[in-house]
C-alpha cells in the first residue's frame, strides 16, 4: 500500500527524493504526513526534499492536501523543500493555498475552558443586569416624555401590537389554563378523598390559579410567543440598520419601538391573567363535577368563598410584573442583537429565557412579600 | 458665485476602532460644499466604520469631526440633534423601516420635524417618490418592491427633509450595472437639485469615477488614509501602487510576475 505511493531515495547526500506514484485521488483516501517525517527523523541531516512523479500518477485535492501539511511541517524544521519537480498544476495550486492575504487577524475569541466560560457567563449575567437597569431607566425616561405630550407615539402600532398580543395567544392560554386547572383536581383529589374532603378541590383549584397559576402560565406563553417575537423583529431591524435610520433622524428607538411593545403587553397581561382564571376555574370545574361526581352547585359556591378579592388583586399585581418583564427582556435583547442571522437568533432564544427566568424570580419575591404581608 | 469655497466637513486626526481594535488612525480631510465625495477603500477596511462617526452613531476613539466649524462629538445631545437634523443616510441595505409603507417610510420625518398638514405632507411625499422615480409606489410595503426601488426609496426618505448633506453606504451594492449607473445619475442630479454636497462610501469603480470630484483613500494594511484628492487625477497622478492597483482593479496577477 505505502510502497505503491512514496518510495525514499537517499543516493544524494543531505537529500531525500520522493517518488510519488499510484492514486492519490482523495477518493483513494489521504496519506498522513507521519509516513514521511518518520523518514526525517530516522535522517535527521537532511535538509532538503525533492520531488520526481511516475507516468501513472493520478492526482487531486489529495496530494495538495499532503503536501501542504508536508511543507508547513519541514518549515518549522528548517527543512527546504523544493517542489519543481511535481506537477505544473499542483505548483499552482500549492502557490495560491500558501500566499497569505490577510495579515492582521482581528482579535476572533479562542475556544475557551469549561471553567474560563462559566466565569465568562456570570459577567454576563450581572452585565445583562446592569443593561437591563439602564433600559428600566430609558424607558421610564421615555414613558414621562409620552406622559407630558413630548414624545410622538404611534397608535396604529400600538392597536397592531395589542391586537397581536391577544390573537396569537388566546387558544394556548384557554389550553394550557384549563388543563392546569384540571391536574390540580386530579392532584388535589388524590388526597382529599382520603378524608372525604374531595369539596375543597374547589378551594385548591380557585386559590392556586387566580393567586399566582393562571399569572405565571401565561407569562410563560406570552414570553414564548410574544417576547420572542419582539426580540426577533427588533433583532432584524438593528440587523438591517433600520434602527440606525431612526438614530440619525433623532427618533429614540426607545420611543418609537420599545414604549408600544411594552404598553401593550402591560395591558393585554391582566385581561389574558383573569381569562386563565375563568379558564383554570372551569377546568377543576369539569374534573370535579364530571368525574369525581361532586355537586356542581356546591362546587361553584365554594369556589365563590375561597377566592377573596384581594387574591385577584395578587394575580394582577403578579401579571403586570410578568408583561414589563417579557416585554422588556423580548424588546432589550432585540436591540442589542448582534448584526447577523445568527444574532436574531440568539437574541430570540435568550429573551425567551430571560423572560421566563425573570417570571420566576418575581414569582418568588411576590409570594416572599405577601407572606410578609399577611395578603 | 461666490469664490471662497465653504468647508462643510472637517475631520480632524481621526482615530476609529471597536474595544481594543484599532480600525483605522490619523484620518484628516475636509470635504467642501457641493462635493461628491468618496470613501473608498478595500472590504472590511473601515468605511462604514467611518461613516458611522460621521453621521453620529459611533464615537470615534480620538479626534474630531467639524460641521461648518462645530465639533459634533463635543456639542450635547440637542446640539449633536441639530447637526443631524442636517442629514440624510441611505444605508447599504436600505434600512426602511418594515413595518411602515414606502410612503409611510418618507413621510415619518416630515410628520416629525415640520409642521405640515396630512395633506401637505402627501403631497411632498409624491413629490419625493417621483424624483426617484417611485411614483405611485407609496403603498407598497419595503418586502414588496425589487432591491433597486428599495435603495430609491430610501433615497427618497433620505431627502425628505432637504438635507445639506447626503451620506451614502455603498449605493451601488447589490443592483446590476445599469441601475447602478441610473442611481449615479441620481446622485449628481439630486446634488445639483437641492444644492446639497455628498459622501459616498464605495469600491465601485465605475461609480468613484462617475460622480466623485474629491476622495480619501483608505489603505487596510497601514490602517490610515494614503491619498486624497479628486479620483481621477489621483489614477492619472499618483505614484503609490497601492492607489494604483485599487483604481485599476489591480494589475493582472501575470503582470505582476513580469
Ligand atoms: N460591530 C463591530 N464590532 C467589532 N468589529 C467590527 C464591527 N463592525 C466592523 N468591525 C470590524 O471593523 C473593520 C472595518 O469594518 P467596516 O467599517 O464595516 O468595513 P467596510 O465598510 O470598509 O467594508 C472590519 O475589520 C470589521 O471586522
Ligand atoms: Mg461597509
Amino acid at each position: 500500500m505505502l510502497s505503491e505511493k512514496l518510495t525514499f531515495d537517499y543516493s544524494i547526500p543531505k537529500t531525500l527524493l520522493i517518488k510519488l506514484s499510484g492514486d492519490w485521488q482523495i477518493s483513494a483516501g489521504l496519506l498522513s504526513v507521519n509516513e514521511v517525517t518518520s523518514q526525517l527523523t530516522t535522517h535527521p541531516d537532511i535538509a532538503q526534499i525533492n520531488f520526481s512523479v511516475s507516468q501513472g500518477l493520478k492526482w487531486d485535492s489529495g496530494l495538495i492536501a499532503f503536501l501542504l501539511k508536508l511543507i508547513r511541517e519541514c518549515g518549522q524544521k528548517n527543512i527546504h523543500v523544493a517542489r519543481e519537480g511535481l506537477p505544473q498544476e499542483a505548483q499552482k495550486l500549492l502557490a495560491l493555498a500558501l500566499k497569505v492575504d490577510e495579515k492582521d487577524i482581528p482579535p476572533k475569541d479562542a475556544r475557551e475552558s469549561f471553567l474560563e466560560r462559566s466565569g465568562e457567563k456570570a459577567l454576563q449575567i450581572s452585565e445583562s443586569l446592569a443593561a437591563g437597569l439602564d433600559f428600566l431607566g430609558d424607558i421610564a425616561v421615555s414613558l414621562g416624555r409620552l406622559i407630558t405630550g413630548k414624545s410622538y407615539f404611534r397608535w396604529d402600532d400600538f392597536m397592531l401590537i395589542v391586537q397581536r398580543c391577544g390573537v396569537d395567544t388566546l387558544l394556548l392560554v384557554s389550553l394550557i389554563s384549563l388543563l392546569v386547572g384540571m391536574i390540580l383536581a386530579f392532584v388535589g383529589s388524590i388526597q382529599l378523598k382520603m378524608f372525604g374532603a374531595q369539596i375543597f378541590i374547589s378551594d385548591i383549584v380557585g386559590i392556586a390559579m387566580v393567586r399566582v397559576l393562571s399569572a405565571v402560565m401565561t407569562g410563560i406563553i406570552m414570553s414564548g410567543r410574544i417576547g420572542a417575537s419582539f426580540a426577533a423583529e427588533l433583532g432584524m431591524m438593528q440587523t438591517n440598520e433600520e434602527i440606525d435610520a431612526l438614530k440619525t433622524l433623532g427618533v429614540s428607538p426607545v420611543e418609537f419601538l420599545v414604549i408600544p411593545r411594552v404598553l401593550a403587553l402591560v395591558i393585554m397581561m391582566p385581561v389574558l391573567t383573569i381569562y386563565a382564571d375563568l379558564m383554570g376555574i372551569l377546568g377543576g370545574f369539569v374534573i370535579s363535577a364530571g368525574m369525581l361526581h361532586l355537586n356542581p352547585v356546591e362546587y361553584l359556591n365554594h369556589t365563590q368563598h375561597a377566592v377573596k378579592l384581594s387574591y385577584v388583586w395578587v394575580g394582577l399585581i403578579h401579571s403586570l410584573v410578568f408583561g414589563v418583564i417579557v416585554a422588556v427582556s423580548g424588546c432589550l435583547r432585540g436591540i442589542k442583537c448582534e448584526r447577523s442571522a445568527a444574532g436574531v437568533g440568539i437574541a430570540t432564544t435568550s429573551a425567551v429565557v430571560t423572560g421566563i427566568t425573570g417570571i420566576v424570580i418575581a414569582t418568588a419575591l411576590i409570594t416572599f412579600i405577601c407572606q410578609i404581608l399577611g395578603v | 458665485m461666490d469664490s471662497v469655497i465653504a468647508t462643510v466637513i472637517e475631520v480632524r486626526d481621526l482615530d476609529l476602532g471597536y474595544d481594543d481594535y484599532a480600525v483605522m488612525r490619523n484620518l484628516s480631510f475636509s470635504v467642501n460644499k457641493g462635493d461628491i465625495f468618496i470613501v473608498m477603500g478595500v472590504n472590511g477596511c473601515g468605511k462604514s466604520t467611518l461613516l458611522k462617526s460621521l453621521i453620529g452613531l459611533r464615537a470615534p476613539t480620538r479626534g474630531k469631526v467639524l460641521y461648518s466649524g462645530k465639533s459634533f462629538w463635543d456639542e450635547d445631545e440637542a446640539g449633536q440633534q441639530n447637526i443631524m437634523r442636517r442629514f440624510g443616510v441611505l444605508y447599504q441595505g436600505g434600512a426602511l423601516w418594515s413595518s411602515l409603507t414606502v410612503g409611510e417610510n418618507v413621510a415619518l420625518p416630515l410628520q416629525l420635524y415640520t409642521k405640515l398638514s396630512c395633506q401637505q405632507i402627501q403631497e411632498v411625499v409624491a413629490l419625493k417618490l417621483s424624483l426617484v422615480g417611485l411614483e405611485g409606489y407609496g403603498d407598497f410595503f419595503p418586502s414588496g418592491i425589487s432591491g433597486g426601488m428599495r435603495k430609491r426609496a430610501s433615497l427618497a426618505r433620505a431627502i425628505a427633509l432637504d438635507p445639506d448633506i447626503i451620506f451614502f453606504d455603498e449605493p451601488s451594492s447589490g443592483l446590476d450595472p445599469i441601475n447602478a449607473r441610473k442611481l449615479d445619475d441620481l446622485i449628481l442630479e439630486l446634488r445639483d437639485g437641492l444644492g446639497a454636497t455628498v459622501v459616498v462610501v464605495t469600491h465601485e469603480l465605475a461609480s468613484i469615477f462617475a460622480v466623485g470630484n474629491n476622495s480619501v483613500f483608505l489603505d487596510v494594511e497601514s490602517k490610515t488614509m494614503i491619498a486624497t484628492g479628486d479620483p481621477k487625477s489621483l489614477l492619472a497622478n499618483s505614484k503609490d501602487p497601492r492607489v494604483i492597483q485599487f483604481l485599476t482593479r489591480g494589475p493582472d496577477s501575470k503582470e505582476l510576475k513580469r
